[in-house]
Formats: structure tokens, C-alpha cells, sequence
């Protein structure tokens, strides 16, 4: 039974898969089926050579964390799929700003201030424009944005969350284990076919 | 070794696969495939249906009769879309299928060039695997993997989306069936902890049901699951999808799950203390109203699919297993037992079930046909020793509550798509499958007109399959509900229809009509003893109502005899 009464949490899906076209679509298509938002993704090469690592931020219920996990993993070509609350990961975004540099002439202090209490840096500066970098929270990165806003931000761009988890085993083991099983899956299967 | 084209490697991979029959319909992108198919005649025999969905229906009825993966070649674009109603039903109901469909060639990708339609990414949410195929060199190697994805498991469709270019380039051929993938293990280990667990709360039980999903007849488990009921004692109810598992009247049998299952079944699923899932869903036709759902038992799943675990229903115990290797496990740990007052709970509910919806249904007054009569009759005249095809409706349900079954696998319907035109392509496929037993289709006059072209088939091929319409001149089902939900106001439910004989002796099929009750038993002994294929059209009662019945949103002891 569905509990109603449970509240939406926010929720890092981290997704592990082999090299494949098409996994992106099948992956959030399990989101969309349940009508759950992606509040970010991002994807990049894991430790482990020509496998994937999915970073998702949704938001829902824990019995449903459960069983949107159990489809990922269902899809085949997906290693592993987990879910973690908040507290079990250590996640940041990288936010880059981009400025006039006019409000370097006019209020150059105040602007100075705010990028070194921020701890942002001024990553580049070019014809008429300066470019803010910050890494951090999401909370440090808008609140920079509020900061900044008043001297006109001429482009704001963020990352989805890049994350590390607390609880979680190395890759490879990981990888053992599924091994393990498809070889033990394989003898059960053989033992099928001869009975 | 020598070069072949990526059409022959297709080929070839399918004779390494032992397929020697296959369904489809070529078109520009797949005559390449089908050009070389012409050479290979003697090796692969090609069903050339009246349309892709009918197509894929066939294979699909093919797979469950035979068991092995039914095989679907169609062409891009407007073949493939055709073929989609077909996959997603396969897939609902966990049948092994690989669909083959062709595409433009590589370079035209993404360019919307004639008859291109992006297979590959209809296919995510509605197959079990998909996969396109640029390059002749990959076609062996995802030809393999497919089939072994597509059969093992929890069972479903595959579709191999293959460029045009990919069938006409040349490569080197080797096979190596059933890859070991890492991201793949099917068919998981037992945990033997689970399995003693289980063992405890089946021997503590006192009101125990078992429920046999389809799973059951995929793992072929239906004689380890004999064992375990018939050692337990304990009575079983069957899914839709479930039936034939074991015979109808196994003195165990409480009969079918859900909302047009059995009186008994439904109304003590909330008495049970204990309730034992096998291979099935928890689907909402099969539950009725969640929160009213074996409000006193603890649940036991055994499913090999660890996704559909806790989905619906919330489990105090599940086991993650292949049905089979899980029952062989479990039944050497459970007490023997007969449970006869429990049991004789079922009989009441019976009763009162044969009383007030058998009686009617079966020995009417009514001057009318009842649709039920003739599956009566047609059930003792061939003694189970048939395979019965249904559509989807009225005449799906009474099939499957009236048809006595006896063997495994010889019930083929459309459970969790509901697809109307299912019936007769299926009809077809698993007349193609074998010849030992008869194949019966009971179908609506409604549903028989989403694929009457398929009668085309039956000549070409030659095969006797036997249709009864049950022939009620409106959408049986859809008016029922009109009926009990909408004040009986029958919006575009009445059809006007052919003359059904005429149509079939345009195919040249012999076709009878009955109208009255005293024509049935001879009309019927006419069909089954003639040789070659048939048409009946009884004309039944539209007014009959499926009974019993749990109304959307109501829990299954809400159930309603009339
Ligand atoms: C393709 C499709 N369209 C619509 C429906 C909805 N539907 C379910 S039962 C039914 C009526 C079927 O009528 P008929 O084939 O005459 O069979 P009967 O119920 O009268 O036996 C309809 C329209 C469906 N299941 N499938």
C-alpha cells in the first residue's frame, strides 16, 4: 500500500551503466512514468573506465525512491542504481556569473567584497565582461546570485549536483559482485534448460 | 571464412537460434532481408500476415505455444508503428519476442527521410531491450544478446532497429548464443534464510490461499507448484494470465482472481491469514481497491522480477527467485496439512456463486443464448484437449470462467493491455505452432472486426482454426458498464455488422449462423468435427452482464453477484 501520509524528500539517485546509447532516455523515462521531476542530472565517465555515473536530484516519497531505484536497476545495461538522502552525501554545483565590467569601475569595493565572502573568483575577463565562478551549496551559489543581482547579471549558469556518497562500496566491488551473479544466474539457468 | 551480407547474418543468427518460423511483412527497408530470406526458404518458414500488429500478435501466440522467442520482421516507419500495439502487449504480459524492424539507411538518421520513424526511441518505455544496429558486423553479436534477453528472466520483447545500409554491407559471421552480461544476472540465487522464513509462516498459517500468476507457466513451474499446494493443502486461486497452471477442477482450485474471478476466491482474500504470490502482480484488476486488499494477511512474493516486489503490495516476506528453483527449496519444508474447514469456506461462497450467476449463465431460460452456453458446451465436447484463443470483453470473461482448462499453456488473451484484435491474429499463431490440439477462438463481433483481415492468413496458410463470434451486435463490455455506471445510456456502443458467413465465404472458410438455442450443440459438433477452418456466428444476449464483478474502486469482498 501506497502510504499518503509519507512527505517528499529530496533524494540523490546515483545510477552506474555500461557505455550505451539511449540509457539517458530509458533512465529518466522510469522518472517521467512517475510523473517525478528531475531537479538536476549530470553524467560523466566513473573511476572505472567505459562505466557511467548518473547524478539524480528528485524529490518524493521513501516507498517511492524504492521502487523508481528497483526499475532503473531493472533496465538492462544499468549496473546499479542506489538512492541517498540527504545527509549521506557530500554533493556541490559550480555556478559561473557573468557580469559588466562597468560595475567593476563604479562599485568596484562592494563587488570585491561580495566575490571574497563568497569565496567565488573571478575566472575570466574579456571585452566589456567579467566571469564569477563559484563552487558550493546550492543555497551559496543562489545566494550569490541575490548579492550580484542588483549590479545586473548579464548570464547565470549552473551545474546539476556533482555528489559523493558516505555509505558506499568501491566500484569494483561492486562490479565482483555483479559478475558473481550473472555467472551464478547463468548456472541456474543452464540447470533450467536440462530440467 | 567468407563474407556475408548483414541480411544473412540476420539469417543466420535466427538458424542458430533453432527458429524456423517467423512472422512479418516486408517493405523498402527490409527487402534486402527479405531477398535473401527467398533463399533460405527451406530453412525458415515466413507467415506472411495482413498487417504488422496482426503479425506480432501471431509471433507472440507462436512463443507461448512453442516456447521459444517469437520472431517479427517488419519494415520502418509504417510497419514498425503498426507493430507497436503488438510489442507492448507481448511486453505487458512477459512473452519472449524478438521484433526485427528495419530503418533508413544510417546516413538519413535524424533527417525525417521517407518512411523513417525513430524505432529505437519509441521502443524505450514499452520493450523489455532495444537496440539499432548501423554497422553488419554488430548483427551477430545483438542478435545474440536479444534473443537471450528477450527469453530469460522475467521474459518480454526485444526490437532490433537495423539500418538499411547494415543489411546490405558485408561481414564476417560468428555466433555465441546467450552472452554472460554483468549488468544482466536473471535468474537470481536463492537465499535460503528466505526460504526457511517462508516455510515458518506457511506452517503457522491457518487460512492460507496461494495466488498463481503467469510466472508459473513462464518458469514451468506448474508441477512444482502441484506439489507444494497439494502438500500444504492449501487452495489457489489463478491470475487471468495465471489459468491453466493447473487444471480447473483441481480439488485445490478456488478459480480465477480479480474483478470477474470467482465469488470465493475474492470474497476470502480478506479473510486469509496468509496470502502466497507466485509469479504474479498484485495488478489492480487482480486487487480491486488497494487499502481493501488482504486486510488479514501477511504477504508472501515469490517473483522473479525484483521491480514488481513491494510495487503494488506491500510484502512482509519476499522471496526473489525463479519460481522453480524457489518451489524446490520450499516444499520439502512445509508441513503436510489439509486445511478442510478453511477449504469448506470456498465451497459456501460457491454455492452461492452457482445460484445466483452459474445457473443463469449456463442453463438459462432466457430464450436468448447466453454467451457462457457455448463455451459450456464447446468445454465438454473437446475436454480441455484444446487450445482456447480469446479477444478481449465479454467474451474474453466468459472464456476463461466457463472453458474447463486441462493442459498448461493452452490459454492465449490479452491480460494486461486488454488489446481487442488480439484474438484472432492469436488464434492464428498458435494454430501455426502446432496442429495436435484444436484452437478455439471465442472472440466479440466488435474485437473480430480490429483484425478480420487476417482470415486472409488462415487460407494462405491453410490452418484450421475455429471462431466463434459471440455475437451480441454491440461492445458487450463497454455497454455492461454503460449499464451499471452510466444510467444505461449506451453511447456508441451499437454496431452494425456483417453478414459474418458471407464475409467468411469470401475466404472461402465455411461459416454456419446459430440463432437459437436448439442449434448450438449440432452447429458446434459440426465445427470441431470439420476438417479445415471454421467460423460460427451465435447470435447471444447483448443484455448479459459478466458476473460476479468488483466495481472500479471497490475492495475485492465488495464483490457483487448481480
Ligand atoms: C483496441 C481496444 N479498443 C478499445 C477497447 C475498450 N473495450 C474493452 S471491451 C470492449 C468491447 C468489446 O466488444 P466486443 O468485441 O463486441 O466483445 P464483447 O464484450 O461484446 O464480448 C471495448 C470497446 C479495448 N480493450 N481495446
Amino acid at each position: 500500500m501506497e502510504n499518503t501520509e509519507e512527505t517528499a524528500k529530496k533524494y540523490t539517485v546515483v545510477v552506474f551503466t555500461e557505455d550505451k546509447v539511449g540509457l539517458l532516455n530509458r533512465i529518466t523515462i522510469v522518472f517521467t512514468r512517475r510523473h517525478l521531476n528531475i531537479d538536476s542530472l549530470t553524467t560523466s565517465e566513473s573511476e572505472v573506465k567505459g562505466i557511467f555515473r548518473y547524478t539524480i536530484v528528485t524529490k518524493c516519497t521513501p516507498s517511492l525512491i524504492k521502487k523508481v531505484v528497483d526499475q532503473i536497476e531493472k533496465l538492462t545495461e544499468v549496473l546499479r542504481a542506489f538512492s541517498y538522502e540527504e545527509e549521506d552525501v557530500i554533493a556541490q554545483e559550480v555556478a559561473l556569473y557573468k557580469v559588466s565590467s562597468d560595475i567593476f569601475k563604479h562599485d568596484r569595493a562592494v563587488v570585491e567584497s561580495i566575490i571574497k565572502n563568497a569565496n567565488a573568483r573571478v575566472l575570466d575577463r574579456g571585452q566589456g565582461y567579467v566571469v564569477i565562478e563559484k563552487t558550493g551549496f546550492k543555497s551559496e551559489t543562489t545566494k550569490l546570485f541575490e548579492d550580484l543581482k542588483q549590479f545586473g547579471i548579464l548570464q547565470f549558469a549552473r551545474s546539476g549536483r556533482v555528489a559523493v556518497t558516505k555509505p558506499m562500496k568501491e566500484l569494483e566491488a561492486y562490479l565482483k559482485e555483479l559478475n558473481e551473479a550473472a555467472e551464478k544466474s547463468n548456472q541456474i539457468r543452464k540447470w533450467k534448460l536440462s530440467n | 571464412m567468407e563474407k556475408v551480407l548483414g541480411s544473412e547474418a540476420v539469417l543466420l543468427s535466427l538458424i542458430e537460434e533453432g527458429q524456423d518460423t517467423i512472422f512479418g511483412y516486408p517493405g523498402g527497408a527490409v527487402i534486402p532481408l527479405y531477398d535473401r530470406l527467398y533463399l533460405k526458404q527451406d530453412k525458415i518458414h515466413h507467415i506472411l500476415a495482413r498487417h504488422e500488429q496482426a503479425a506480432v500478435h501471431e509471433a507472440q501466440a507462436y512463443a507461448q505455444i512453442t516456447g521459444k522467442p517469437g520472431v517479427c520482421i517488419v519494415t520502418s516507419g509504417p510497419g514498425a508503428t503498426n507493430a507497436i500495439t503488438g510489442i507492448v502487449n507481448a511486453n505487458m504480459d512477459s512473452v519472449p519476442l524478438v521484433v526485427i524492424t528495419g530503418q533508413v539507411g544510417s546516413g538519413f538518421l535524424g533527417t525525417d527521410a521517407f518512411q523513417e520513424t525513430d524505432v529505437f526511441g519509441l521502443s524505450m518505455p514499452i520493450a523489455k531491450w532495444s537496440a539499432q544496429i548501423t554497422r553488419a558486423e554488430d548483427i551477430a553479436d545483438t542478435m545474440a544478446k536479444a534473443f537471450y534477453i528477450a527469453v530469460s528472466g522475467r521474459p518480454g520483447v526485444v526490437v532490433l532497429e537495423i539500418t538499411k545500409d547494415a543489411l546490405t554491407s558485408e561481414t564476417y559471421f560468428s555466433y555465441k548464443k546467450a552472452p554472460v552480461l554483468r549488468s544482466y544476472a536473471p535468474y537470481p540465487e536463492i537465499n535460503q534464510e528466505e526460504i526457511a522464513h517462508a516455510a515458518e509462516m506457511i506452517n503457522a498459517s491457518e487460512r492460507p490461499l496461494v495466488l498463481i500468476g503467469h510466472g508459473v507457466l513462464i518458469a514451468r513451474a506448474e508441477k512444482a507448484v502441484a506439489e507444494f499446494v497439494e502438500k500444504a493443502g492449501i487452495p489457489f486461486g489463478m491470475t487471468l494470465m495465471g489459468l491453466t497452471s493447473l487444471p480447473s477442477n483441481h480439488p485445490l482450485c478456488i478459480g480465477m482472481l480479480g474483478m470477474h474471478g470467482s465469488y470465493a476466491s475474492n470474497m476470502l482474500t480478506n479473510k486469509a491469514d496468509l496470502i502466497i504470490a507466485i509469479g504474479m502482480r498484485f495488478s489492480d484488476r487482480v486487487t480491486g481497491k488497494l487499502n481493501g486488499y488482504a486486510k488479514n494477511a501477511k504477504v508472501i512474493h515469490i517473483e522473479i522480477d525484483k521491480s514488481e516486489i513491494d510495487k503494488n503490495v506491500q510484502t512482509d516476506l519476499s522471496v526473489h527467485a525463479d519460481l522453480k528453483t524457489a518451489l524446490s527449496f520450499l516444499t520439502p519444508m512445509v508441513e503436510k496439512k489439509n486445511h478442510k474447514q478453511w477449504r469448506a469456506e470456498f465451497d459456501k461462497y460457491y454455492q452461492m456463486e452457482y445460484q445466483q450467476v452459474i445457473q443463469k449463465d449456463l442453463h438459462s431460460d432466457n430464450p436468448l443464448i447466453q454467451p457462457g452456453e457455448p463455451v459450456d458446451i464447446i468445454s465438454q465436447k473437446t475436454q480441455g484437449n484444446a487450445i482456447v484463443v480469446t479477444d478481449v470483453g465479454q467474451n474474453q470473461m466468459v472464456a476463461a470462467r466457463y472453458y474447463g482448462f486441462k493442459l498448461p499453456g493452452t490459454f492465449l488473451t490479452s491480460g494486461g493491455l486488454g488489446t481487442m484484435g488480439f484474438g484472432l491474429p492469436a488464434a492464428v499463431g498458435a494454430a501455426i505452432a502446432q496442429r495436435k490440439l484444436p484452437v478455439i477462438l471465442f472472440t466479440g463481433d466488435g474485437g473480430f472486426q480490429m483484425n478480420e483481415q487476417e482470415l486472409g492468413t488462415i487460407i494462405q496458410e491453410k490452418i484450421p482454426v475455429k471462431i466463434v463470434i459471440l455475437n451480441n451486435s454491440v461492445l458487450g463490455m463497454v455497454r455492461q458498464w454503460q449499464n451499471m455506471f452510466n444510467n444505461k445510456r449506451y453511447s456508441q456502443t451499437d454496431l452494425i455488422n456483417p453478414d459474418f458467413v458471407t464475409l467468411a465465404s469470401a475466404y472461402g472458410i465455411k461459416a454456419q449462423k446459430v440463432e437459437y438455442r436448439h442449434q448450438l450443440n449440432e452447429a458446434i459438433d459440426e465445427m470441431l468435427n470439420f476438417n479445415g477452418p471454421y467460423l460460427l456466428d451465435i447470435v447471444v444476449d447483448k443484455d448479459m452482464k459478466v458476473m460476479p464483478f468488483i466495481a472500479p474502486g471497490s475492495a475485492v469482498d465488495e464483490m457483487k453477484l448481480s
